[in-house]
């Protein structure tokens, strides 16, 4: 089943205390290589058929205008996935 | 007066809110998220909360439920309109008013009675108080950083829709102290304290007088009596 992948980053300008809360954690662990983190969102929107340029166009409309809200966020990417890992 | 205050799955202070149209004098009706009916209210209140459990983002879900299309029309129609909290949240996901609101830049959730400057008085909710008042009202959020751009927040100082501005510390981050606005109108208010809890002695912040005894928050409720409909 074909999948678009929508990702979500909060504005580069903007403070993201949750990214700053996970670097925190990392530098408690140890590991002062890793500056800093920013935590944005992924969507995985399922689709039944074929994804035609229509659909990613929707899509695409749908990042802009529900998943996403430009004030504070950047939609980084909308791309199809053939196949999605689940788990790890 | 009849002032319908919208359920949203994960509304906490609608009851509030209604308690305090009640203690206002008008009478207070309950609305539905799910539903396209205002049954012939003259004004609503989005209230406080974590609609849709804050979900995407908060406000983003409540933002487009049914009865938003009602709201968004009335307000566009001149209906006064207050959104609390969650209920400002979701009036800046509607487009109702400019900007957006982002987790605090201290990362905690907070709470406390809050100092509050009244910028504008020239709104259906702040028209009983004066022009530079300083009030005290609850806050309590997680997720009130005030934000725009600099082309939005000097429009918005420059037009005079600054409606509210922290006083003595800024409890979330937010933007030149932005703690509420109006649209150009008049009729739509958004803010993130709470002034449905801050409207019967007893119930409400300390002030120097007596414990609890504030009631700076009823002004709001009292404002929206004088005027049902702006032109």
């Amino acid at each position: 089943m074909p999948t678009i992948v929508v990702e979500v980053m909060p504005k580069a300008e903007l403070l993201d205390p949750a990214g700053k809360a996970v670097a925190g954690a990392i530098h408690r662990l140890g590991e002062n290589r890793i500056t800093d983190v920013r935590l944005g969102k992924r969507f995985e929107l399922h689709v039944d058929g074929e994804v035609d340029d229509a659909l990613l166009d929707t899509a695409r409309q749908l990042a802009a205008d529900l998943l996403s809200n430009g004030v504070i966020e950047d939609v980084v990417s909308v791309h199809v996935a053939q196949t999605v890992t689940a788990g790890a | 007066m009849r002032v319908g205050v919208v359920t949203f799955p994960g509304s906490l202070d609608d009851r509030d809110a209604m308690r305090a149209v009640r203690l206002a004098g008008a009478e207070p009706v309950a609305l539905w998220h799910g539903e396209h009916d205002l049954k012939g209210v003259d004004a609503i209140v989005l209230p406080g909360g974590f609609s849709y459990g804050d979900y995407l983002r908060a406000g983003a879900i409540a933002a487009r439920s049914p009865i938003m299309a009602e709201v968004i029309d009335a307000a566009n129609g001149g209906m006064p309109v207050l959104g609390i909290c969650n209920g400002f949240q979701i009036l800046v996901e509607a487009h109702l008013l400019p900007g957006g609101l982002i987790r605090n830049d201290h990362g905690d959730f907070i709470r406390r009675d809050q100092r509050l400057r009244v910028e504008s008085t020239a709104s259906a909710w702040t028209n009983g108080f004066t022009e530079g008042q300083e009030i005290v009202i609850p806050l309590k959020n997680g997720e009130g950083g005030y934000i725009a751009d600099e082309t939005t927040l000097d429009r918005l100082e420059g037009e005079g829709l600054v409606a509210f501005r922290y006083l003595d510390v800024n409890p979330n981050g937010s933007l030149r102290d932005i703690a509420g606005l109006r649209n150009e109108r008049g009729n739509v208010v958004g803010l993130m304290p709470h002034p449905e809890h801050a409207v019967e002695a007893g119930f409400g912040p300390d002030t120097t007088s007596a414990m609890r005894s504030g009631t700076d928050g009823l002004t709001f409720f009292t404002s929206v009596l004088k005027q049902s409909v702006l032109n």
